[in-house]
């Protein structure tokens, strides 16, 4: 069944006209998703062809949605303009909307997630994020399709390249969703959002969650899964190095005086009968202990 | 980015919160004549570092004149507050304080919204505040889409429990402060201390702002306000070169791509060095997903730059980059940095994995490049590089 997205999910892209719109729309068709149209107010009427799948460019997210049922869109506008294509998804009642666009102003986001929340029909995810994707069904972003099959491990990162290898070192096993939340302070779809819907997807035996240093987001999560999570959950949390003060890479990795750091996010999880790894491949190894699988 | 005060205090002006006149002042001469400027009377002459704790270093001077002023800038100017060098002070006019007060609004992650915060005790370390007395720090959440308007501000004032005599001046100031926060696309905006002063006007005496880099598009003014004597010589050589790059103190050069992996490859790196002497990664830098020849090069040049580095790890998981893309990077890389004269002298390697990882790794064998080795997976290639670095020290 697969968390927030399957391959019922119809999807469009906003920005599909854009090289890397274009270059990510056709990998999400190459991977089989679903993708209805794209959204570019001065190419409406117009088709972009995808080796041979010509998909409708539409004016608007509300007239792509009347005329394909779209129910989720995926969005690569540049920094500047995001949040008018973020709203404009929202206003259209959208189920979900996923921000790939990195460097989107803080202050944007913080708007935008408090329209979403106001109008409370539309999840978001992101931004500066990879997307995600229920490997076999869809894919809703720029995961590479080709790293891991469908299978009964759910996963949910703050970070886009640890969710590649991640998936990798557990490709064998292959997972239900896999959901890159992204690293910038303000994201729509939060750690907990996603170990809820794991928890309750019955396809999705066991999760993996990954952290980084920066906010409490993963503290937060341990607390959750304390109380709420029956299923088997292992951790990797990155930044144990990371200088106090200094942005590392997301926009959101910073350790600001003694809080947002790594060690005490990896003590929350394992106070919440996490079991965290001290490297990706040992947090997999973890996992193949809960799946009961041989390494690869 | 975190603005020095004077900039702070330029910002606040411009938004019409009240301050005091103040100055910046980089040499002695320069402080006296900013002295003079302020009429000539007691003036204080403050450090300028975006550090705390400068008072207790002695970086805050009282001066009742401006040769005083110019004796306070000639021992400020060059002193070293918590690593920070003094390169710049503020001569700012002096204030015959009444009460200290506080207040910031920052951004709050955890419920993706705003917070303003204010307490009649100002003047204090705020944390230490939050901690002993909670209840004397007010915490108002501000939703983004209202900011403050007369009705929060309102609210905050009755929170933090403002006497009657200054409510409707800070207000007014909050308010103004939140045209600061909104207008400026900050992330911070702290007053500490907020004063009201003998002549009962409250004024904002010191203040501490970031703002928001992913926001400069529409602030071509914020690029004025970057520190570029400030940072490690290595991390402004990057910057320059569109590299994210921060420098540490280790003897492992790492580069990656993604900064997640990046942030993990540090911390695998160290956990590796606890076995090989306490040998420690010497920077992060992200050179993304493309990795182009030219990145790679930069990216090798400015780590082979640092002198304490021993040993470099390159780890690059190939998720939407094809891993023989990247090695033909590598292998163009070396080229580009002997054609620059920067031969490689140090042991570099270099762990493929994902997409088109096996082709990548036929490359790099072939080519057959000096002090290049490979190692399959992350852990081992950290190990490696450990080792090799703590046997080269």
């Amino acid at each position: 069944m697969a968390i927030f997205l399957t391959s019922a999910s119809k999807v469009i892209v906003q920005g599909m006209t854009g090289s890397e719109g274009r270059k990510h729309t056709s990998r999400m068709l190459a991977s089989g998703t679903n993708v209805v149209g794209g959204v570019n107010p001065r190419k409406a009427g117009e088709s972009v062809d995808f080796d041979g799948t010509a998909v409708p460019v539409f004016g608007s997210v509300s007239d792509a949605m009347s005329r394909t049922g779209a129910d989720v869109s995926v969005i690569f506008v540049p920094p500047a303009f995001t949040k008018a294509a973020v709203v404009e998804a929202i206003d259209a009642g959208i189920g979900l909307a996923v921000i790939i666009t990195e460097g989107v102003p803080v202050k944007d986001t913080a708007e935008f997630f408090a329209h979403a929340e106001a109008r409370g029909t539309t999840r978001l995810i992101g931004p500066n994020c990879p997307g995600l994707i229920s490997p076999g069904q869809a894919n809703a972003g720029i995961i590479p399709a080709d790293i891991s099959g469908p299978g009964r491990i759910g996963l949910v990162s703050k970070s886009g390249t640890l969710t590649y290898q991640m998936m990798y070192e557990l490709r064998d096993i292959g997972f239900s969703s896999g959901v890159g939340i992204g690293g910038d302070p303000v994201i729509g779809t939060t750690h907990i959002d996603c170990l809820e819907a794991f928890q309750n997807d019955p396809e999705t035996d066991a999760i993996v969650m990954i952290g980084e240093i920066g906010g409490d987001a993963e503290e937060r999560a341990a607390a959750y899964v304390a109380e709420h999570v029956t299923k088997p959950v292992v951790g990797y949390v990155a930044g144990f190095t990371a200088p106090e003060g200094k942005t590392m890479g997301h926009a959101g990795a910073i350790v600001s005086g003694s809080s947002g750091t790594a060690a005490a996010k990896k003590e929350a999880l394992e106070a919440a009968g996490v079991r965290v790894g001290r490297t990706p491949s040992e947090t997999a190894d973890l996992m193949r202990e809960i799946m009961k699988t041989p390494p690869a | 980015m975190d603005l020095f005060e004077y900039q702070a205090r330029d910002m606040f002006e411009k938004h019409g919160v009240p301050v005091l006149g103040g100055v910046v002042a980089t040499t002695v001469e320069e402080a006296r004549a900013g002295a003079e400027s302020l009429g000539g009377g007691t003036v204080v002459v403050k450090a300028q570092v975006k550090t705390g704790g400068r008072g207790k270093a002695g970086g805050v001077k009282l001066a009742g004149s401006p040769e005083e002023a110019a004796q306070a800038a000639a021992a400020i100017l060059g002193m070293d507050i918590k690593g920070h060098t003094v390169h710049r002070v503020m001569v700012a006019a002096g204030a015959k304080i009444a009460e200290e007060y506080y207040f910031s609004l920052l951004l709050d992650r955890a419920n993706r919204t705003y917070l303003a915060m204010a307490s009649v005790e100002g003047g204090v370390e705020i944390e230490q505040l939050a901690v002993e007395r909670p209840e004397a720090l007010a915490k108002v959440a501000v939703d983004p889409l209202v900011g403050i308007d007369a009705a929060k501000a309102a609210e905050i004032v009755d929170a933090a429990g403002f006497a009657d005599d200054v409510r409707d001046q800070i207000a007014d100031v909050v308010q103004k402060l939140w045209a600061v926060y909104r207008e400026e696309d900050a992330t911070l905006v702290e007053v500490n201390p907020l004063v009201k002063t003998e002549d009962g006007k409250v004024v904002a005496l010191d203040g501490k702002v970031s703002v928001d880099e992913n926001a400069g598009f529409r602030h071509t003014d914020h690029a004025d306000l970057t520190d570029v004597e400030a940072g490690d010589p290595l991390e402004r050589k990057a910057a320059e070169k569109g590299l994210n790059y921060v420098k540490l103190d280790g003897s492992v050069g790492i580069i990656g791509n993604g900064a997640g992996l990046v942030m993990s490859t540090l911390d695998v790196v160290a956990y590796a060095g606890e076995s090989h002497g306490g040998v420690k990664p010497a920077n992060f830098l992200d050179i993304g997903g493309g990795a182009s020849a030219e990145v790679m090069a930069n990216g090798l040049e400015i780590i082979l730059g640092d002198p304490q580095v021993k040993s470099v790890f390159v780890n690059v998981f190939g998720g939407i980059t094809s891993c023989d893309v990247v090695a033909d990077g590598i292998v163009q890389a070396f080229a580009l940095l002997s054609e620059r004269g920067d031969e490689i002298t140090h042991p570099l390697v270099v762990r493929l994995d994902g997409n088109n990882a096996e082709e990548g790794r036929r490359i790099l064998t072939d080519a057959a490049l000096p002090h290049l080795e490979q190692v399959d997976t992350m852990d081992g290639a950290a190990q490696r590089a450990a080792e090799l670095a703590a046997r080269e020290a």
